[in-house]
């Protein structure tokens, strides 16, 4: 296990496989919310699914409109299991704030899209403000 | 965070559960950013389009209305998603329009003016100097922080309603002076010229400034920027790098002198030529033949309405054509005549929707458009990730494009 600290975050404790990219996120911008896959062709992610993964982003990006749409997409049940991000913008906390979504960001250790790599198990604590790989040493 | 005795009362449930949500809302958001206390707002603006808040947004709106929920500070809405009066025509279904109706019947109940509108700092009450709000559009934000030297985060729906009920919000990011300084200094050396210029200058810094946090001032600019030319500005910015705040030395409020925003401490990196240009690759080209031509995003302001008015006089279009206004706009360009020269062309006037905020996918695939072309920056850039394969020029090109059947 490795225990990574960032700061206090937003949501429920949750454990999930991580999908990892160095880029950036917007749900209006980026996503097929019926889908449930990156759309933008030229997102690192494009093509993938995001349902139930934990996603681990440099930063947040683009419109509003996520706000809205991380509750609208855990009240259809295709949804991430939380969002982390070297730093997230506002409207990303304030989405996860009305969705409960797992969310945190400022991690100490350096960026986290190096921290984390697509397929760890991970469980992120919001209260505590910890993320645990638990395939690592 | 330090609360006083009505906030207090508010999270208490003591005034009631509207405002005891959006209070709880509050301090979940306020503790991510390190907020000491909440600061009183004047005004909030809400985006609430019925695809970005789908059923769960109308049913948990819905909820709120029937607790009794009423704003304590005026609260206007950013576009509609659809224009009750010209749907079916787009291939919006019945279902958008019900979810459309829901969420401004709501809204309507808890006191919010439905303004529906993303210009509302050219067409309702533009922020003043210093003052503190709360507003929910990206375009909107930018330009209030900015031009105005008004405060705002970007507050995305729920959020911008929590400051509606409450009359407050969190004290961070955009509120405090520390956050206001320039984080980058960016000169430019092309001189934009027209709406498309500003834009592609706005997507160029964005891009590069890339994050929420970060604060350009910009120099070398030879021209004052007209309100919509910083509207294009502004739009792309917020739209290509998520931010809400620039200073352009000798021109903004608050960067009256560069030293004002601390940029003359800060390396000068350049926004050259190769880097407009690169930006202008990225999408569609001349010979192209265009699916929809869209003026959106921002919507139009009435001097841009009677800009392609003016444009559409005499001309027939094969490729079909929107502009969407805000209904504050509307009425004065019926009756100056522009919505009929425009319709006249063929094209088709929306009221109070933005494009790609009205299910801009769903209409995409209804009438087989992929290859839109516009003269913003921010819609070229957004309805990449909606299946579309955008294209930028300037009014005068994507009228003269409409009429032709391919990009000129």
């Amino acid at each position: 296990m490795k225990v990574l600290k960032c700061h206090v975050g937003i949501g429920q404790k949750v454990e999930a496989e991580a999908l990892v990219a160095k880029d950036n996120f917007s749900a209006r911008y980026d996503l097929d919310r019926i889908k449930g896959v990156f759309s933008r062709p030229d997102h690192a992610l494009a093509g993938q699914s995001y349902d139930g993964r934990i996603l681990v982003f440099d930063t947040a990006k683009g419109g509003v409109a996520s706000a809205w749409m991380l509750h609208e997409m855990k009240g259809r049940g295709i949804a991430p299991a939380a969002i982390l991000f070297n730093r997230a913008n506002t409207i990303l906390a304030q989405g996860a704030a009305l969705a409960d979504m797992t969310m945190c960001d400022r991690f100490e250790d350096g960026d986290v899209t190096d921290l984390i790599r697509t397929g760890d198990r991970i469980v992120v604590d919001p209260e505590a403000g910890e993320v645990t790989i638990l395939n690592r040493d | 965070m330090k609360l006083n005795d009505e906030e207090k009362a508010m999270l208490a449930g003591e005034m009631g559960p509207a405002k005891q949500w959006a209070i709880d809302h509050q301090m979940k958001v306020g503790r991510v950013f390190d907020a000491e206390d909440l600061v009183p707002v004047s005004q909030a603006h809400m985006m609430c389009d019925p695809e970005a808040a789908g059923e769960a947004g109308a049913a948990f709106l819905e909820g709120l209305a029937d607790k009794g929920a009423r704003v304590a500070v005026p609260t206007i809405t950013d576009p509609r998603g659809v224009d009750l009066t010209h749907y079916m025509p787009l291939g919006q279904t019945e279902e958008m329009a019900a979810l459309q109706r829901r969420l401004i019947d709501a809204n309507t109940r808890m006191g919010i003016l439905s303004t529906d509108t993303c210009i509302n700092y050219q067409t309702i009450m533009p922020p003043v100097r210093g003052e503190h709000v709360a507003y929910g559009d990206t375009g909107v934000v930018i330009y209030s922080n900015s031009a105005c030297g008004a405060r705002s985060n970007f507050e995305g729906g729920p959020s911008a309603l929590a400051a509606g009920l409450t009359g407050r919000t969190p004290r961070y990011g955009f509120h405090l002076d520390a956050n206001r300084r320039a984080t980058r200094r960016f000169r430019v050396s092309e001189q934009p010229k027209g709406l498309t210029d500003w834009g592609l200058l706005g997507a160029v810094a964005g891009k590069t400034a890339g994050s929420y946090w970060a604060v350009p001032v910009i120099e070398g600019l030879e021209v004052t920027p007209t309100s919509d030319e910083m509207k294009h500005l502004g739009a792309a910015m917020a739209s290509y790098g998520s931010t809400a705040l620039f200073h352009l030395a000798g021109i903004t409020p608050e960067a009256q002198k560069l030293a004002d925003v601390g940029g003359e401490a800060l390396p000068v990196e350049h926004l050259d030529q190769d880097m407009m240009n690169a930006m202008r690759s990225r999408f569609g080209a001349r010979g192209d033949k265009p699916d929809v031509v869209v003026f959106a995003a921002p919507q139009l302001s009435i001097v841009e309405m009677s800009q392609v008015a003016a444009l559409c006089e005499g001309r027939r279009f094969k490729v079909p054509l929107f502009a969407c206004t805000a209904p504050q706009v509307y009425p004065d360009a019926v009756r100056m005549g522009f919505v009929e020269k425009i319709e006249a062309a063929g094209g088709k006037v929306l009221v109070g929707t933005c494009f790609y905020q009205q299910f801009a996918r769903e209409i995409g695939e209804a009438n087989g458009w992929t290859r839109l072309l516009s003269n913003s920056a921010k819609i070229v850039n957004i309805l990449g990730g909606y299946g579309y394969q955008p294209a930028l020029a300037s009014m005068e090109d994507c009228v003269a494009s409409a009429e032709a059947g391919e990009i000129l």
